[in-house]
């Protein structure tokens, strides 16, 4: 720990550390080319879990409020994509038009959740989202008719993808004798939007509003008493955390070319809290870290439980499924034992469990 | 110069009035209190005037009604509360509680002398800077909730019993804590159940039994009158 301060400390090193990493992220792709292109597309998945953790985590762990039907926002997004760039309505906006839109569009029903529930907490402010989640999902699978906005649960096929320049993010480019996948290009570009994402996130953190979050996680009576206007910072949660998964949604679109109501269920709502909560909630580095080993573990899972098992014992025994979701539960579970906070536990986060275990000294003290 | 004036204000909770049209004022730089059993509505009376509770009636502040106004807005206002039971925020160290005491400000310098000015009055704060508030006994969560609603520099604090569930000892370290603040000039309007410090300490005092004021004067006079001896002194 004190190594690693000391090299906060000194600015050099931390530039130096900085463009260690960027170079290790800019050459990842190559090195996962290895393993396979298919590893190249689990990363682009995996980063866009990292931009839906990261808005969940604005809304969780910087505010305090838990929202269990998050991926509503992701299908919003999604949608708003879809149905702007294909054949769908035969409308083709460009990318950088449709981002913002689906982004507002998220933002829009981040705020429709967030007003009626503003007097709800905990497990009540969770049913509700969670009932949210469910109601988009249901909408997007039936509004067929009368009128064909959705497409209903057949979704909508030939996506337009992301075009820069002129340049077809579907296709592979070829600059002289170096091809450049699409995949490749989808990596490049969903890591230059992750950047832009956690530079915001952590700016987010440092301000007046993450403080006003802080305060309103903390004690909502209080935080009214200091002048927050806890109305006004609970919506913007909800809609800056609603925006950032609408604007992975859209991503997401782009990127399959496909989108169904059946991607948007109930489990990826569990699973970006889970990528929330592992990693620590309200630690943004913790946040990223959680959703990347819960979107590459499983991957490594599938494609090493088979092999093992047919060299130990000759022959498959259990669906790779099956111990794939086994072991996976076992990690959560020895996570949670282990380390209760997430890996990474913000500062708040941790000092939360410390006291827990002095309350009853306090106690004491009281009393005398 | 009349800071506060209350004129038949009235809060119901659901079906029940809880505060039946009263009226009270507090002048500037004034330490009034509000005594009275459990329930006799001084708290709700509090509640009403940061807006926490719904009022019906009245309320002037600088002349100005801001009955129905949001609680943020009246806290911007000047009009601090410390609330009942305290409400620091627990898991913020003791520096970031005085540090959101400042919410409404952004002159940094400002904020800092403060700072050292709120650990100055309770020195026991400042051996903890870094402490969770959680981590505190009772007294000094108090010392830390009073030192927090100061950083916003108000022109009126409200003090929502401040003694409630503590140590006699600590008791009267808080007490000589509000009458400090009272004597650098800020206004005050007290809530408490120990009537006989409350009225020791004010200038003025309002006597509140279910929900009206029953009495109201003088401090150093209700503390000889028979009615409130009886009643509220145990005599």
């Amino acid at each position: 720990m004190g190594t690693i301060s000391a090299l906060r400390a000194d600015p050099r090193l931390k530039w130096a550390g900085i463009v260690l990493v960027a170079a290790a992220l800019l050459a990842l792709p190559f090195a996962l080319a290895v393993a396979g292109t298919a590893w190249v597309r689990i990363t682009n998945l995996a980063i866009l879990f990292i931009l839906l953790s990261l808005g969940l985590n604005i809304v969780v762990g910087f505010a305090g409020l838990l929202d269990l039907g998050y991926i509503a926002f992701y299908a919003v997004g999604a949608y708003v994509y879809a149905l702007l760039a294909s054949p769908h309505f035969g409308l083709h906006l460009p990318w950088w038009a449709i981002l913002p839109i689906g982004a507002a569009v998220a933002c829009t029903f981040g705020v429709i959740l967030g007003t009626p529930t503003l007097k709800l907490r905990g497990d009540y402010l969770a049913i509700v989202t969670l009932g949210f989640g469910e109601i988009i999902r249901i909408f997007l699978n039936n509004l067929s008719e009368p009128f064909n906005l959705t497409n209903g649960p057949k979704g909508i096929a030939t996506i337009d993808p992301v075009r820069f320049f002129g340049v077809d993010f579907s296709t592979v480019t070829r600059i002289g004798d170096f091809a450049l996948s699409g995949t490749l290009k989808y990596y490049y570009f969903l890591l230059a939007m992750l950047v832009v994402v956690i530079v915001v996130n952590l700016r987010l953190q440092d301000s007046r509003i993450g403080r006003a979050w802080e305060a309103i996680r903390e004690d909502e009576l209080a935080a009214r008493a200091m002048g927050i206007n806890t109305t006004r910072m609970k919506l913007l949660a909800f809609a800056m955390g609603a925006s950032f998964g609408g604007i992975a949604g859209g991503m997401f679109s782009a990127i399959q070319g496909f989108i169904s109501p059946e991607s948007f269920i109930l489990t990826e709502s569990v699973m970006v809290l889970a990528m929330v909560v592992l990693g620590g909630m309200g630690n943004i580095w913790g946040v990223v870290l959680g959703a990347a080993l819960l979107s590459f573990v499983p991957e490594i899972l599938r494609y090493t439980v088979e092999p093992v098992q047919r060299a130990l014992f000759g022959r498959s025994l259990v669906d790779p499924e099956v111990i794939r979701m086994l072991l996976f539960g076992l990690a959560m579970v020895g996570m949670m034992l282990f380390r209760p906070a997430g890996l990474l536990p913000s500062a708040v986060r941790k000092r939360e469990l410390a006291t827990g275990r002095e309350d009853a000294q306090d106690d004491d003290g009281d009393a005398t | 110069m009349r800071l506060l004036s209350l004129e038949k204000v009235e809060v119901h909770y659901g079906g029940i009035r809880a505060v039946k049209g009263i009226d009270l004022h507090v002048e500037e730089g004034e330490l009034v209190c509000l005594i009275g059993a459990n329930g006799a509505g001084k708290t709700t009376t509090l509640r009403a005037i940061s807006g926490l509770a719904h009022a019906g009636g009245r309320i002037l502040y600088r002349g100005e009604d801001i009955a129905g106004r949001r609680p943020h807005e009246i806290a911007r206002l000047g009009i601090s509360l410390v609330p009942e039971g305290r409400g620091v925020f627990p898991q913020l160290t003791i520096e970031e509680n005085l540090a959101m005491g400042a919410y409404t400000r952004s002159d940094r310098a400002g904020i800092a002398a403060d700072v050292d000015r709120a650990f100055t009055l309770f020195p026991r704060l400042k051996e903890r800077r870094r402490q969770t508030a959680g981590t505190l006994s009772g007294g000094e969560q108090q010392m830390l909730a009073i030192g927090r609603a100061l950083m916003s520099r108000p022109k009126l604090l409200l003090l929502d019993e401040p003694s409630m569930g503590l140590a006699p000892i600590m008791v009267d370290r808080i007490f000589e804590v509000i009458r400090l603040i009272a004597s650098e000039g800020v206004t005050m309007l007290l809530v408490e159940q120990n009537a006989r410090l409350a009225l020791e300490a004010s200038r003025r005092a309002y006597v509140l039994e279910s929900g009206l004021v029953t009495l109201s004067g003088e401090a150093a006079g209700l503390l000889h009158d028979p009615q409130v001896r009886q009643a509220y002194l145990g005599e």
